[in-house]
């Protein structure tokens, strides 16, 4: 069973508690079908289990077959310095059918944040590093494909269906919270 | 002296045994030639003096676009800091190799296992007789041709490259 070689730390893009009893990790490509797909999965598994789960995303693009995931990961790393990760990475998956740098500038000034920037950071590889070292930690995590999901450190070898997932996740200690 | 009635081992395979078949760290790479493109042939033998990965796998084209194979295209830099050099291998001819590397901007060989069928799987113990394709083997093997570590993942699981990479760490430089 794979395990993840690069723990959670303050530098990764989390939604949810640091204590939280399970973490999801997923490693992604924005162009990929099957991450467009487990996009609202995610979603709805927060949804579920609320202050009781951790998501974290980290990217994994598969520039040979996807050749916009790079710079999609790169506008979402540029949106995450000001700010607004989880913003543009929600908006870059719900807009996976046109990616490209007309829509980059679109979801950018969307978001009130400076085009021009984000732009230079493009054509500079501003965050060409970080994706890599993403990508670099995923390989030795044993990463198998995109999406990849670790639960608690421990690679889901199963299918990301909603009920699936959310059974793992809860044989892994988390429980739906209780509503008072 | 009368002998036991049980099962004569079969002393020439015995060594060959492993948990999961495929043969084991320690034993020589079987050598072999096979097609790369219908015109040309590699002889695994000519990559001594260097690292060298061999994927067994089911079959080209299968519906995820994180296959094996790409994944492992995606991660051929990691590979080439060892210098070791990968080859993937299942029993798909030639020209639907030259396809679907094609399709999915491969830059390493995939060997067609094709006639005879599954015959160099088989010397590694990676042939699945009753589907007619590999398994999803994984060998490292040293510059010396000598097996460092392999590993059979279960058919439907795609291994990733950790393993791999763990392997090549472990050679001597």
């Amino acid at each position: 069973m794979a395990t993840l070689r690069v723990p959670v730390t303050k530098d990764d893009h989390a939604q949810g508690p640091e204590e939280a009893p399970v973490t999801l990790v997923e490693y992604g490509d924005y162009e990929c079908p099957h991450c467009g797909r487990a996009y609202p999965i995610v979603k709805r598994v927060q949804k579920h289990f609320g202050k009781n789960l951790r998501f974290v995303f980290r990217n994994f693009p598969l520039n040979e077959i996807h050749p916009h995931a790079e710079d999609a990961a790169e506008v979402a790393e540029f949106a995450a310095t000001q700010g607004k990760f989880w913003e543009m990475h929600d908006l870059i998956f719900e807009n996976q059918q046109a990616l490209g740098p007309e829509t980059y500038a679109r979801l950018t000034s969307s978001l009130k944040l400076p085009v021009s920037a984000m732009e230079s950071a493009l054509e500079q590889g501003s965050f060409t590093d970080r994706v890599r070292s993403d990508f670099s930690g995923g390989v030795r995590s044993g990463v198998n494909g995109t999406p990849t999901f670790f639960i608690n450190g421990q690679r889901h070898d199963d299918s990301f269906d909603h009920d699936v997932l959310i059974a793992a996740i809860e044989a892994a200690g988390a429980k739906k919270p209780v509503k008072k | 002296m009368s002998k036991p009635s049980h099962k004569t081992i079969d002393i020439s395979s015995a060594h060959k045994q492993h948990e999961d078949k495929v043969l084991a760290p320690g034993a020589a790479a079987p050598d072999f030639t096979l097609h790369v493109t219908p015109d040309q042939t590699l002889t695994l033998s000519d990559l001594r003096g260097r690292p060298v990965i061999l994927a067994f796998y089911p079959a080209d084209w299968s519906p995820v676009c994180g296959d094996q194979m790409a994944l492992y295209n995606e991660i051929l830099p990691e590979f080439q800091k060892f210098k070791a050099e990968l080859l993937g291998i299942s029993v798909d001819g030639p020209w639907c190799h030259g396809a679907f590397s094609e399709n999915r901007h491969l830059h390493f060989p995939l060997l067609a296992d094709f006639e005879p069928k599954g015959a160099v799987s088989k010397l590694y113990g990676a042939y699945r007789a009753k589907d007619g394709f590999c398994e999803r083997a994984l060998f490292v093997i040293d510059k010396n041709g000598i097996i460092h570590w392999s590993y059979c993942s279960p058919v439907a699981v795609n291994p990733g490259a950790d393993g791999i990479l763990q392997a090549l760490e472990e050679l001597p430089k």
